[in-house]
């Protein structure tokens, strides 16, 4: 059947039908309805189940409060559970599904739990499921986890893309009613730069439904009028389907664009994030509607009164044929008044209140609908769709056996409004609550504050509690500070309300356990109760125990009721308990938005060198390093990685090899005081290292632990240049600059991080200087650049600087070239050095050779627990300087230690590789029962040099231990391993220094 | 205390659960106790419990601002695991990782402990080289974890990318007992048996002051009134340096903003605990079906519960890379705590400059997996004045003396 009415729906299209799926039956709706206008004008009025009890579930509200309402949309890689139905504006082929049941939706096996519910009250999980002890993982979780979770998530990657952009204004106003229209208008007459934004499609909020009159015209004609002027002026932005998800410190505004979920066949951006920084705030949010607590107030066909209007109104579609209307205030009388104009029945108007009196109770009067004063609803007829109203007086304790039932299939029911405060909120500004209206507002005395200590959100109309038109335009008006006359507004008076948590007030506690707070989570009144007689007295406690409010709508139809609740059963006013705190975001936005770009290959920004294409074409394995990318090794085809790495060691050691090196930091030094700087920044001395000199530095830690080392080269008198490791160049960039601009802000001196600048290679091996002196152009022999020296020239027609520094044991030049050269360059080393036999060599390779050699490797002897004397590496660290980061740290008593860990040298016995990670056990155990430790594996390889496995370690009193043999676990197994010298290879260190 | 079972809730049923006690009584303060605990957290709780439970001392008070849990305890993401690489952290965490798995039917009240185990991905050459030696550390350590390969960390969680593309996973560190708990439950569960035991959980009621005389503690004043004390343990995290000031000394910790999120609850999708330090992110799904995701803290100082938004993206980036399927759900709650980091990211239990007061602090982004152990140790240190051999290590005094524990060679993330 359909429950499209013939005339009105001032967003529909009825020349553009849509076809839709909804559980694979297929349905027509309008363009302009969202999905849930349209399922409820296909008679479609219960949609979902629960989360705990699995019971029937309806459409309840039309916006972004809705509970229940939640659908899977899309298929495959655009599938998306838990979406609400009434933001989803529809679209040609939608489809849907709904949520948490099996096997189908009428019939759901998990509804066992509605029939159990008097067993499973709040927190009942806390108290059973206790035995035996390992039946709660094995047994009654996963039986837990399987019933509860709404939708299920999407099996495979999403097809669609995320954006993300800033935005700057001096205004932003958040919210397209007539109260954020108004203020804006008011912000961008004033000249400020306005941004406004909107979550739904449509500008001018709730006015055009609830009418009034504003400056003369109808709602919808001032809202078109003002959107024309706005959209006019240069200084104003407006944008729709753009929700505000949260306000973050320092006027952080988080904008949740849905670009194009309303027309997913386009090639846009799914959704696109919004970082703005906003001067100002108005949050002009509105209000939203509070269902009321009586039994039964679940079951579908229970519908929000605003709700109800809104459908008949703005889609054309009538939730029910007859609808009882029940209510605390004067506005649900507007719902009345839509539907007798709609054609549409009102057996009658149950009103808590006595002695009506307001202009629309009149007018819904005057239309012959019976308005029964100080009623209420004591249960409902039906069960998966509502069939009639047991009627009884608010003040009671509920039905009796004369109780008077009104057949009807839609209850439209008002608790009254709640400000949406939420974005006030999210910064820390505080509400105040107003007895009179039963509302919590914000309190103007305490807003959020932006870095100078001023407000940085106002909040404007209904969102600060102004929910009469006049009011709210006058307080919008002023909220964006306008100036002159804000908009006039006419409406009918309204009496107050009377605020009902409980109805009716005596209700027992059987039909308390029917009283739904947060329909989505199943959270009754009785549970509230419960928990505050049990001690859940915070509201907090009492939140956390029930679930209340922790659904998908965030509490946003249920918080205000649950903490009213709450207050009455400790018998204490509102205020007294408070709320909880409003976390962002305001409704739940995509993780793809949130990752914007970046994913895949845009994850994070790869850096490459010079030679990156190069390697990638000549077969490299990379590694990740930091943000590089950098070979590992290059296989050859038919061989493994092993194969590879020994094949590139034994030709570097026995002719020539070369390495990218360009990834090492280089960090230029310089200014008056740059020496005396490094001199604190290193252990050893650099201040006194001549010009065109190399010396090899350690840079601690305040607490002493070696951090990084690398080779410093003095460029000129006051410039010198400083190489870290891959991994640390930025950070030990940061760790100078935190030095200077921190505690040594008045020396002298400049940093800057060149290591892009440069390409970078090691010419590695006994024909390094062979293969250098074929490009020509500058004197690399011995005596004019010996070891741990540098010279600048031209090399083969090429600007570079030359460091006779070694990393592997060999005779090696680095040699460094502008980074636009550094291809052409590597390519030319290519060449020439075929007739060597030239070989490029990886990371893995480098780490062979400098472990054949003793060198240690930041990360791998380092760990953040080591300090340059256990590494043996006491010559590196100046005796005489008064001070350097980490000297105190290194004398105290701990660190010196003389059991501390020292580096060692370890060969198997039989010749094999050690594992990683492998740790030495000493007799007996701590404390604590833990084996007793001796020491362990920092590096540990196979050398195609010797044949055999070579490994360093820190070992207890290690140096003092030559020759011992000890055992290391690993794998499960005993390895005995030789305390030996860490230098397996060329121990006098010839090879390097020819 | 009524005892909780499946038969006592049958029961109350039949009255429509009217008749169910108070968890915990809402008393008075005394005017004196034996020991006052500053903090109703779970590190504060559980000293007070294991106070009364192994060592009889039940004039006890726990002394809250808040609402008891509503700290850290609240706010954590609940991930519990032993698999520390140094020895002092292998054994505080495994006692309470050991305590957890009988802890609900120790405090009757079913805390959840779900030891759905947990991985640790290795997505560099490095980390592969840090977790086996993790391995083999935990082995002597008698905590049970392995290393597993790519296949096998795909077969434990099927959504997860293995391939990629950017840092492509190659293996992991694997506790299988690992997993998680109810935060809640575990606040409640101690507090209510603590309340059993005869002691006072005081909540709204904010330290002032430290009274002192001869060197030692006499009291505090409170926001409701002043209360004596013999000894006084101070537990409350990221407030930790305040309550410091107020008993005159320092502490080194600097207090930072953490973040958590969830998603929308779904259908069970992923069983196992996941962290990824390398792109730093961790998740997990609670019972209800969200999940449960975190990422690292904010680079600066800083009391409020909040943090930078930078530091969600960043998180929800990593994750939407290691687990392309979750791109299309969405978060729906993110919030903050305040973490109170030492520098070797180790905590401290620890006696202080003033006498018969007693600090246990430090935890930062990862203590609530220790609350067992820790209020195991402290309050043997509480009630003898001096530490055991859990708390041996985590002295104040190994900040002067350079005896470091650092765990941040084992964990970028150290949740
Ligand atoms: C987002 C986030 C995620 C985390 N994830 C994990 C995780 O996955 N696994 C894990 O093991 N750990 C995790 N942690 C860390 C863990 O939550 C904490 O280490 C642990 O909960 C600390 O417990 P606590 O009892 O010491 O502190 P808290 O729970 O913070 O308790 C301290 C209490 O002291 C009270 N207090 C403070 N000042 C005063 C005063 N003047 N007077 C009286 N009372 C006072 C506070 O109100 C508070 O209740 C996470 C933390 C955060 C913030």
């Amino acid at each position: 059947m359909s429950l499209r009415l013939t005339t009105g729906g001032r967003l529909i299209d009825r020349a553009k039908p849509l076809s839709f799926r909804f559980n694979q039956r297929w349905m027509t709706g309008l363009a302009g309805d969202t999905l849930a206008s349209a399922l409820l004008a296909n008679d479609r009025v219960m949609v979902g189940r629960s989360f705990k009890y699995h019971r029937p579930r309806g459409i309840v509200a039309s916006g972004v409060e809705e509970p229940n309402a939640l659908v899977g949309l899309g298929e495959g890689a655009r599938f998306e559970p838990d979406q609400r139905a009434t933001t989803i504006e529809l679209f040609e082929g939608a489809t849907a599904i709904s949520q948490n049941h099996w096997p189908n939706l009428a019939f759901d096996v998990g509804e066992v739990n509605s029939w159990l519910a008097r067993f499973l009250p709040a927190g009942f999980y806390y108290k059973t499921f206790m035995a035996p002890q390992a039946a709660w993982a094995r047994l009654f979780e996963p039986i837990i986890r399987r019933s509860a979770g709404l939708g299920r998530a999407p099996d495979r990657a999403d097809a669609d893309r995320y954006e993300q952009a800033y935005a700057f204004a001096d205004l932003v106003v958040v919210g397209g009613g007539v109260a954020g229209l108004t203020a804006a208008l008011a912000g961008a007459r004033a000249g400020q730069r306005v941004l406004v934004l909107e979550q739904t499609a449509h500008w001018g909020g709730r006015a055009p439904v609830d009418g009034g009159v504003i400056d003369g015209l109808g709602p919808d004609a001032w809202v078109r009028n003002a959107v024309k002027v706005l959209e006019k002026m240069e200084n104003v932005t407006l944008r729709l389907r753009c929700m505000a998800a949260g306000l973050h410190d320092h006027g952080h505004l988080i904008g949740y664009e849905r670009v194009a979920d309303h027309a997913p066949q386009t090639d846009a951006p799914r959704h696109r994030l919004w970082r703005i920084r906003a001067g100002k705030v108005v949050v002009a949010t509105g209000a939203l509607e509070r269902p009321l607590s009586f039994a039964g107030n679940d079951v579908p066909g229970v519908m929000l009164a605003s709700a109800v209007r809104d459908y008949v109104v703005n889609w054309a579609v009538a939730p029910g044929q007859r609808t009882v209307i029940v209510t605390n205030n004067d506005d649900a009388y507007r719902t009345a008044l839509a539907l007798l104009d709609a054609g549409l029945a009102v057996p009658a108007v149950l009103d808590t209140r006595e002695s009506l009196t307001g202009d629309l109770v009149q007018a819904v009067r005057a239309r012959g609908v019976r308005v029964l004063e100080g009623k209420a609803i004591a249960r409902v007829r039906g069960r998966s769709r509502l069939r009639g109203v047991v009627i009884c007086r608010q003040d009671s304790a509920g039905a009796t056996a004369m109780s008077e039932t009104i057949a009807c299939d839609c209850v439209a029911m008002s608790g009254g409004w709640s400000p949406v405060v939420h974005l006030w909120s999210h910064c820390g500004g505080k509400l105040l609550w107003d007895a009179s209206a039963a509302m919590f507002r914000p309190d103007p005395t305490c807003p959020p504050t932006g870095a100078d200590g001023a407000a940085m959100a106002v909040c404007a109309g209904a969102a600060s509690g102004a929910l009469g038109l006049a009011d709210c335009l006058r307080d919008a008006h002023k909220a964006a500070g306008g100036t002159g006359k804000p908009p006039q507004a006419k409406a009918p008076t309204e009496a107050p309300i009377a605020p009902v948590w409980v109805m009716p007030a005596k209700a027992g506690i059987e039909a308390r356990s029917k009283m739904w707070l947060d329909f989505q989570n199943d959270v009754k009144v009785s549970d509230v109760q419960l928990a505050a007689r049990e001690g859940y007295e915070s509201v907090e406690h009492t939140k956390r125990y029930t679930t209340l409010g922790m659904a998908t709508d965030q509490g946003k139809l249920s918080n205000i009721n649950g903490l009213a609740v709450l207050s009455e059963a400790l018998d204490q006013p509102v205020p007294a308990t408070g709320t909880t705190t409003f976390r962002p975001p305001y409704t739940p936005i995509s993780f793809g938005a949130i990752a914007g770009e970046a994913r895949g290959d845009l994850f994070q920004p790869l850096r490459r060198t010079p030679m990156h294409g190069w390697h990638e074409a000549h077969g490299a394995h990379w590694e990740p390093v930091g943000l590089w990318r950098r070979p590992y090794c290059y296989p050859r085809s038919g061989e493994t990685h092993r194969d590879a790495v020994n094949r590139e060691v034994l030709a570097t050691r026995r002719s020539l090899g070369l390495l990218d090196a360009s990834t090492l930091g280089k960090i230029v030094v310089k200014g008056p005081d740059a020496g005396r700087f490094l001199d604190m920044i290193y252990t050893g001395v650099m201040s006194s290292l001549p010009v065109g000199k190399c010396r090899y530095g350690l840079m601690c830690s305040d607490n002493g632990f070696l951090i990084d080392d690398g080779v410093v080269v003095r460029l000129s008198d006051d410039t010198w240049l400083c190489h870290t490791t891959t991994g640390g160049a930025d950070r030990i960039h940061a760790h100078m600059e935190d030095w200077l601009q921190c505690e040594w802000w008045d020396w002298k001196v400049h940093t800057a991080n060149l290591t892009e600048q440069f390409a970078q290679v090691a010419v590695v091996g006994p024909n390094a200087r062979k293969l250098l002196e074929k490009l020509g152009g500058m004197d690399l022999s011995k005596d004019a650049l010996p070891f741990m020296t540098f010279a600048e020239g031209t090399l083969g027609g090429v600007r570079a600087r030359v460091f006779r520094i070694s990393f592997s044991g060999e005779l090696c030049y680095e040699v460094a070239v502008p980074a636009s050269q550094g291809l052409a360059f590597w390519e030319r080393l290519m060449a020439e050095g075929a007739e060597f036999g030239v070989t490029p060599y990886g990371t893995e390779a480098l780490h062979v050779m400098r472990a054949e050699k003793g060198f240690i490797m930041i990360g791998d002897e380092t760990d953040g627990t080591v300090i340059p004397q256990d590494l043996n590496l006491g010559w590196a660290i100046s005796k005489k300087k008064v001070d350097y980061l980490g000297k105190r740290a290194q004398e105290r008593a701990h660190m010196a230690d003389p059991d501390r860990w020292r580096l060692v040298g370890l060969e198997t016995l039989d010749g094999s590789v050690l594992p990683d990670g492998a740790i030495a056990a000493d007799a007996g155990y701590n404390g604590n029962r833990q084996r007793n430790t001796q020491g362990r594996v920092t590096s540990t390889y196979y050398s195609p040099t010797l044949g055999r496995g070579i490994a360093m370690g820190l070992v207890r009193r290690g140096p003092e231990r030559m020759g011992e043999v000890i055992r290391f676990t690993a794998e499960g197994r005993l390895i005995a391993a030789r305390i030996v010298d860490q230098v397996f290879y060329d121990k006098d260190g010839e090879k390097q220094n020819v | 205390m009524k005892r909780y079972s499946v038969f006592a809730v049958a029961r109350e049923a039949m009255n429509w659960h009217t008749g169910w006690e108070r968890a915990w009584r809402s008393p008075e303060p005394r005017r004196r106790y034996d020991v006052i605990v500053v903090g109703a957290g779970g590190h504060g709780l559980a000293t007070a419990y294991y106070l009364g439970r192994n060592f009889g001392i039940t004039n006890v008070a726990v002394v809250e601002k808040g609402w008891l849990g509503g700290g850290n305890t609240g706010r954590n993401t609940t991930i519990i695991r032993s698999n520390y690489l140094q020895d002092p952290s292998a054994a505080l965490y495994e006692k309470a990782r050991s305590l957890y798995e009988g802890l609900s039917q120790d405090l009757n009240y079913n805390v959840m402990f779900s030891p759905r185990g947990l991985l640790m991905l290795a997505q560099t050459e490095h980390e592969v080289r840090g977790y086996k030696r993790t391995v083999n550390a935990n082995l002597l350590q008698g905590v049970e974890t392995r290393w597993i390969g790519p296949g096998e960390v795909k077969a434990l969680v099927p959504i997860i990318n293995i391939d990629g593309p950017r840092y492509p996973i190659l293996g992991a560190l694997y506790q299988e007992r690992g997993g998680t708990a109810r935060h809640d439950a575990v606040a409640w569960g101690y507090a209510r048996a603590c309340s059993a035991m005869g002691m006072d959980i005081l909540q709204n009621c904010e330290v002032t002051a430290v009274r002192q005389a001869n060197g030692a503690v006499q009291g505090i004043d409170t926001s409701k009134g002043p209360i004596d004390c013999g000894k006084l343990a101070i537990v409350v995290a990221g407030h930790s340096s305040v309550l410091a000031e107020m008993a005159g000394f320092r502490l080194p910790i600097e207090s930072m903003a953490l973040q958590a999120l969830v998603s929308e609850p779904i259908k069970p999708c992923i069983d196992v605990v996941v962290m990824a330090n390398t792109v730093h992110g961790y998740i997990s799904q609670s019972d209800k079906g969200e999940l449960v995701i975190g990422g690292g803290t904010d680079g600066f100082v800083n009391y409020t519960q909040r943090g930078s938004w930078q530091h969600i993206e960043e998180t929800v980036r990593a994750l939407i890379e290691t687990f392309p399927v979750i791109s299309r759900l969405k978060m729906l709650r993110q919030w903050g705590g305040i973490v109170d980091m030492t520098g070797d990211r180790s905590p401290i239990l620890s006696k202080t400059p003033l006498g018969n007061c007693f600090v246990n602090c430090g935890w930062g982004t990862g203590g609530f997996k220790a609350i067992p152990g820790s209020g195991w140790a402290m309050a043997e240190l509480v009630a003898k004045g001096e530490p055991g051999p859990l708390a041996a290590d985590f002295g104040l005094d190994r900040f002067r003396e350079g005896r470091f524990i650092d765990e941040s060679v084992a964990a970028g993330v150290a949740h």
